[in-house]
């Protein structure tokens, strides 16, 4: 399939915005990415036309929003190549679904004693519920070393591993750094021991097509908005003999199958983790996404992004004074970035009248900070509605503004 | 280039940035009070030297982006020989000026420190500049803890 980054650009509306009189360029594709007009249209749609609440009225709008929410829950299925629709959980976001595991498979499987590992890399999302759960537990979360160039160091992975250890949290692919971890090699290494794994694949899903079998990771949780689709819409895979054996995040309505004041019989899968009125619209504006997004094919967005990473690395290297946060050998398309005594705000401010928006803080990262020594980064991060001349702005601006600070 | 970022980056902060005054320690303060803002990173530390209600040194140490340590390093200038209601009169002008509560604000009373006026246009980052003015609040009522703008 031939990629056209021109007409791409035109499926996206907020893309003629302009930002303090100039064309936006927008590179926080890591915190959040931009919308096709076709999931725009879908959520109108829904409230249009089809919308009403799910899995309850015998009335024709609530079969039909039903069948379009779990037309959305086949779409996702397929995308990561789940085995089943009752694999597919939807939540808020990737946080909700970390949350979720730790309170439901975390409690009913770690105890006093017991060890989780993470990495050295984790956004706060995929440490916090983990250190909330050994507090309540009395568990240890074990964090394994990345080295200067942001990569796992396998080896001291591997040694975490042992006996007591009765979960592998990680990321997939940072969201600070860019660092794509070697998955595969990871879960095979967990599994050999009898521990299983959750992805944290909220930064990977727009830029890596993942197979959740091929992976054979236990878990696997992303969210909607950094997949082009609406926010407020995540999703949990769970392996169906791990979700069954667990028990129920929330109580409420549509997780039930049936309830007395004595006792309450839950439903069966994947509505026992879906309390209450789930995000009708939102969840099949995701569907939506992934409808774009195959339409395009990941390998071509891939190798757009791999493209752009190259351009804008080799741009970046050259500027004095500027260090590259983050220099895997597999990397997905984020550059961050410090310039030698200019803070990361003052970068992102002087970039946002140029029209460009980056991130710049600590990325929901504070240990990967600690790590390299820096209060901040800045951060830009593409998209496949990204173009090369977008990349020549950014670094223009980046030499001017170093010019400005003298 | 950056000409519409001119009201904030005015000439007097990048002097300010490049060579922070009083960025030193005092080591027999009588008040050290460290502020920090989660949002960014930014940490800094200030120190006071009294005699009676007048300050008599202020100096800071830590990091932050441009407008923090302009910020800082013209409250250290300024304070120098006011009173500890003189002080707290200038954090309130100050205060009301970042965050544009009063239009009428009299520029003049706060001298120097009208060159971070600029910054009520970016709400994102009134808070680099009065997270300087909160510490030292926090040193002119005598707190030990550490503060924080969030």
């Amino acid at each position: 399939m031939t990629f056209d980054v021109e007409k791409i650009r035109q499926d996206f509306p907020i893309l003629k915005e302009k930002i303090r009189g100039k064309d936006l360029v927008y590179l926080d594709n890591a915190a959040t990415c931009q919308k096709p007009q076709s999931v725009i249209d879908s959520i109108v749609h829904v409230y249009s036309h089809d919308y009403a609440n799910v899995h309850r009225g015998v009335h024709t709008l609530s079969v039909r929003s039903t069948d379009k929410f779990e037309g959305a829950r086949t779409k996702v299925k397929d995308f990561i190549n789940a085995s089943s629709d009752k694999e597919i959980i939807f939540v808020k976001g990737a946080t909700e679904a970390i949350n979720l595991v730790a309170q439901t498979f975390g409690k009913a499987n770690i105890k006093t004693g017991d060890e989780i590992v993470i990495t050295a890399m984790e956004h706060h999302s995929n440490i916090v519920p983990w250190q909330m759960l050994c507090e309540q537990t009395g568990a240890i979360l074990k964090v394994a070393p990345i080295n200067q160039a942001g990569e796992l160091i396998f080896t001291e992975f591997e040694q975490l591993l042992n006996d007591k250890t009765r979960l592998v949290s990680v990321v997939h692919m940072s969201n600070a750094l860019g660092t794509i971890n070697p998955v595969k090699d990871i879960i095979e290494a967990a599994h050999a021991k009898n521990i299983p794994v959750l992805l944290d694949g909220a930064q990977a899903i727009p830029h890596i097509q993942v197979d959740v079998q091929a992976l054979d990771c236990d878990f696997y949780v992303f969210s909607g908005h950094k997949l082009y689709g609406p926010t407020g819409t995540g999703v949990l895979y769970g392996k169906q003999a791990l979700l069954e054996a667990m028990p129920p995040y929330q109580g409420g309505g549509d997780m039930i199958r049936k309830v007395t004041f004595t006792e309450t019989e839950y439903n069966t899968l994947p509505y026992k983790f879906e309390a209450g009125t789930p995000n009708i619209a939102d969840v099949i504006g995701l569907g939506a996404a992934i409808d774009y997004i195959n339409s395009i094919g990941m390998d071509v967005i891939a190798a757009h992004e791999a493209d752009l990473l190259h351009y804008a690395t080799e741009k970046a290297q050259a500027i004095k004074g500027l260090r590259i946060i983050g220099e895997a050998e597999e990397k997905g398309a984020i550059l961050s970035f410090v310039l030698d005594k200019i803070h990361p705000h003052d970068i992102g401010t002087m970039l946002d009248s140029l029209g460009i928006a980056i991130r710049a803080g600590h990325h929901c990262a504070m240990p990967v900070m600690d790590f390299y020594n820096v209060p901040a980064t800045a951060r830009a991060s593409f998209g496949l509605y990204n173009t090369r001349q977008e990349i020549d702005v950014l670094m223009n601006g980046i030499e001017s503004l170093i010019e400005v600070f003298g | 280039m950056f000409d519409d970022l001119r009201d904030l980056y005015q000439e007097v902060i990048f002097d300010h940035n490049r060579n922070p005054r009083n960025f030193r320690i005092i080591e027999d303060a009588d008040r050290k009070v460290e502020g920090f803002n989660p949002l960014c990173g930014d940490r800094l530390t200030l120190y006071l030297k009294m005699a009676g209600n007048v300050i008599t040194d202020a100096s800071f140490q830590g990091s932050g982006c441009a407008i923090s340590t302009a910020s800082v390093s013209l409250m250290t200038e300024i304070v120098k020989g006011k009173t500890e209601q003189e002080a707290d009169t200038l954090f309130k002008q100050f205060h009301e000026m970042t965050t544009g509560k009063d239009e009428h604000i009299n520029l003049e009373a706060i001298g120097k420190l009208a060159v971070l006026a600029g910054v009520r246009e970016y709400p994102a980052r009134v808070k680099c500049a009065t997270l300087a003015w909160h510490t030292l609040d926090a040193a002119l009522k005598n707190q030990q803890e550490a503060i924080s703008t969030e």
